[in-house]
Formats: structure tokens, C-alpha cells, sequence
């Protein structure tokens, strides 16, 4: 398997306060991977690194061979090719639905305002939601508009998906269409890291979960290991409360 | 207090001043604008030299009165300029509107930061987690959102404006005020005269007004009706 996402010795400060305090891992094309652990663990700011949303203090992110920590690798080129979706959605709310999709590609230039629109239609269809094309966020449930957030990451061909807690803020009975649009994605072949507290969603889906804590990867391994046998006693504490 | 005979006479006095408030203040605000919303972006930026040179023009707009801007830029900055070129004079006109964008800009670029500061953090990072550089978003995400967040505080500049160029009579500019404080210098019809001038400016505000409620009902972020 091609290695997709190499993190070496990634460390990240804000202020004096070490909220990652070194982490080391590899992803694979095609893998899922859950992060978990308790909150203030690191587990959003390990993902926002991934993007670079978060400046990096030290260490190196190796993305399909670009070091995104090295000043000189245009992050914007880097970012077109990396999805990520939000706990707050972050529709822009002032575009009705398929704008907010057709936007990134449209202003990048990677497509035609048609094949743009042909896109959008194409993934509103994917997520369930083309009858509401022209409707406004705002006029959209949580779970509608996080669908419409999955679809408006994919429009740029991402070859790598991020999802930070994107069930986090729903509301308990939409949880399940916004897990099932990422069931179908990872069904795909997507490489996808996903910060989650659906202990459910990560057994089920999973290729490999992590466990954070403290701002370190405390314990790995596939969705069995983690879940049934873990090793560690932090992670046997976790799991204790939140199973 | 004949108001017969101020409406027959002033009229078309009036009329003509009417003209240079209105392309005045339509100009000041344009121009305003542009330099309020590169001030802003100037003042918000990171670099330290762009955010001082915004900080100081800021601070000495909304320090100083705009009836001393107008004296010097009228008066004391031709003044100057006629160290390098012998003879230099700016007409009434051209310093009302300088003094005006001036003016209008500062405070402009205040209620333009306050409206950029006012978008939710996450619309930027969901703008550059698509790839956007940061100037993209900035035109394509931020700013519109910004501008909707501000017409109320802008609506209330443009109508701050409309009304300080009566101030620039004080340099000569043939506007309302200036156009009403010679025809009652001539026909001592003081109170008529002030009350119609007062009209005149009323009407102009109420107009801005209606037109910025419109603006506002058609920016709501819904689905338009068929119907």
C-alpha cells in the first residue's frame, strides 16, 4: 500500500501550552482512520496540522511526497487535493446550496461554471439533497447541511478527506444520514482521517483507529485490538467511560 | 416669513446647490469607500509599517474636526504644495470631495473591520481548507458576508456624509447650506429659509433610507419565491 500521509515528530505549541507533544504515524492510500480519546487530547489539532489550518511548531508532514511544514510548498495547491469538513458545517451562508459547491472549483479554476455545476449535481444527487440546490443553509436541518459540506469538500477532487467531529453538533436523529454519506465515501476507496466520538461509527468503518491522549497517539491498531483487547490502561479508562 | 416667496425665489438656488451636495457627497463616498476599505485591509494586515501608516490616518481623521480637515486641505495643504509647484490652488469643489472621501474613510474603514471581524472564523478556514489563498477568501467569502453585516453602520456614514457637506460651505462650495446662507443674506427671510433647507436635507436622508431597506430585504439569505 502507498503511503499517503507521513507525520514524523509532529509537535505543536500554542503559546507555552504543548497540545502535541510528538507525534509519529503513517496513513495509506484507501485507509479510514478514526482518531478518538478524550477532549484536549490533541485529536483536532493533530488533524487541523494535516492542512496546515494549525501551524506546525516542529516535525514534518509528508503529503503525497510534499513536506506541507517546509515554507516553501504552496499549501493552497496542497489543500485542493485535501476535503475537510467541519463540526460547525462552515456553509457559507450567503450562497445557496450548490454556489457553496461550485465555488472553490469555479474560483480555482479547476472547472467550467458548467462542469461545475454538472459536479454539484452529480454530488447533491450522492448525498440526497438535489432538490434543495437553490435553497440557503440557513433553511437547511444539521444534518442536511453537514451532507451539503461532504459534497462541497468532494467537488475539488480531494484524494484525502478530513472529518473533524462532523457528527459533534447534530442533532441525535441526523446523526445516521451524515455517518452513511461516510460510510458510502470510505466504501469508495477515500483516505480518510476522522476525529470522532462515534465509538459505533469507528469499529464499524475503521481500518485503524487511534487513541489519543495527552497529545500523543497513545495506543493503535485495527478496530478489534483498540476496541476488544486494548493494551493500554488510559485506553482501557476511555473506553470504560464512553462504551 | 414668507414661505411663498422663499419657495418661488430659493428654488432654483436651492436646486443648483442640491447638485453639488449630491455629487459631492456621491463622489466623497465612492472615493471614501476605496481608501475605507484599503485602510482596513491595511490596518488588519501583518505587516507592521501598513498597519501604522492606516493607524496614524485613522487617528488623525477621527481626532481632529472635519472643519479643520477642510481648512487645511482648502487652505494649508496648497500652501504647501506651492514649495514645488509655484501657484498650485485646489478649487472649492476638488477639496470638498478630498475632504469628504478623507473624512468618510476613516470611519468607514472602522465599520469595515468591525463587519470582517463580525464573520465567523470557521467560514475562513472552511474557504482555505478548500484551497482559496487567503486574498481569494477574503474577496469571495468574507467580504460579501462583511458588507451585509455592515449596511446598517454604512447606510449611517453615507447619511453622515450627505449631511457634513454642509460644512464645506465653510471653503466656498456652492452647496445647499451655502446657497441658502446667500439668498437669506439677501432677503433676511431667516426662518423660511432655514426650515426649507432643512426639507431639502430631510428628503435626501428619507430616500436613502427607504432605498437601504430595500437593499437589506433583498440580501436575506433565503430561497427567492416563484411568485
Amino acid at each position: 500500500m502507498k503511503e499517503k500521509v507521513i507525520v514524523k515528530d509532529l509537535h505543536k505549541y500554542f503559546d507555552k501550552l504543548e497540545v502535541l507533544t510528538g507525534i509519529d504515524t503513517v496513513i495509506y492510500e484507501g485507509e479510514v482512520v478514526c482518531v478518538i480519546g478524550p477532549s484536549g487530547s490533541g485529536k483536532s489539532t493533530f488533524l487541523r496540522c494535516l492542512n496546515k489550518l494549525e501551524d506546525v511548531t516542529s516535525g514534518t508532514i509528508i503529503i503525497d511526497d510534499f513536506n506541507i511544514t517546509d515554507e516553501k510548498v504552496n499549501i493552497n495547491k496542497v489543500r485542493e487535493n485535501i476535503g475537510m469538513v467541519f463540526q460547525q458545517f462552515n456553509l457559507f451562508p450567503n450562497m445557496t446550496v450548490k454556489k457553496n459547491i461550485m465555488m472553490a472549483p469555479v474560483t480555482l479554476k479547476k472547472m467550467t461554471t458548467e462542469e461545475a455545476s454538472a459536479k454539484a449535481d452529480e454530488l447533491l444527487t450522492r448525498v440526497g439533497l438535489l432538490e434543495k440546490a437553490d435553497s440557503f443553509p440557513g433553511e437547511l436541518s444539521g444534518g442536511q447541511q453537514q451532507r451539503v459540506a461532504i459534497a462541497r469538500a468532494l467537488a475539488m477532487n480531494p484524494d484525502i478527506m478530513l472529518f473533524d467531529e462532523p457528527t459533534s453538533a447534530l442533532d441525535p436523529e441526523m446523526v445516521g444520514e451524515v455517518l452513511e454519506v461516510m460510510k458510502d465515501l470510505a466504501a469508495q476507496g477515500m483516505t480518510m482521517v476522522v476525529v470522532t466520538h462515534e465509538m459505533g461509527f469507528a469499529r464499524e468503518v475503521a481500518d485503524r483507529v487511534l487513541f489519543m491522549d495527552g497529545g500523543v497517539i497513545c495506543e493503535e491498531g485495527t478496530p478489534e485490538e483498540v476496541f476488544l483487547n486494548p493494551q493500554q490502561e488510559r485506553t482501557q479508562d476511555f473506553l470504560r467511560k464512553v462504551l | 416669513m414668507n414661505f411663498g416667496r422663499v419657495i418661488s425665489e430659493a428654488t432654483p438656488l436651492l436646486l443648483q446647490g442640491l447638485r453639488y451636495t449630491l455629487i459631492v457627497s456621491l463622489i466623497g463616498i465612492v472615493i471614501g469607500i476605496v481608501i475605507g476599505l484599503v485602510m482596513c485591509l491595511m490596518n488588519m494586515s501583518k505587516n507592521k509599517l501598513l498597519r501604522s501608516i492606516a493607524g496614524v490616518y485613522i487617528w488623525i481623521i477621527r481626532g481632529t474636526p472635519m472643519l479643520v480637515q477642510a481648512y487645511f486641505v482648502f487652505f494649508g495643504f496648497p500652501q504647501l504644495l506651492q514649495l514645488l509647484i509655484p501657484g498650485f490652488r485646489l478649487e472649492a469643489f476638488s477639496a470638498g470631495i478630498i475632504t469628504l472621501s478623507l473624512n468618510a474613510g476613516a470611519y468607514l474603514a472602522e465599520i469595515f473591520r468591525s463587519g470582517i471581524q463580525a464573520v465567523p472564523k470557521g467560514q475562513t478556514e472552511a474557504a482555505r481548507s478548500l484551497g482559496l489563498s487567503s486574498s481569494k477568501t477574503m474577496m469571495k467569502v468574507v467580504l460579501p458576508q462583511a458588507f451585509k453585516i455592515t449596511i446598517p453602520s454604512l447606510v449611517n456614514q453615507f447619511i453622515i456624509s450627505i449631511k457634513d457637506t454642509s460644512i464645506l460651505s465653510a471653503i466656498g462650495l456652492a452647496e445647499l447650506t451655502n446657497m441658502t446662507k446667500q439668498y437669506v443674506g439677501k432677503s433676511y427671510e431667516f426662518f423660511a429659509s432655514y426650515v426649507y433647507l432643512a426639507v431639502f436635507y430631510l428628503v435626501i436622508v428619507s430616500l436613502l433610507m427607504i432605498l437601504s431597506n430595500y437593499i437589506e430585504k433583498r440580501l436575506k439569505y433565503e430561497r427567492k419565491s416563484n411568485s
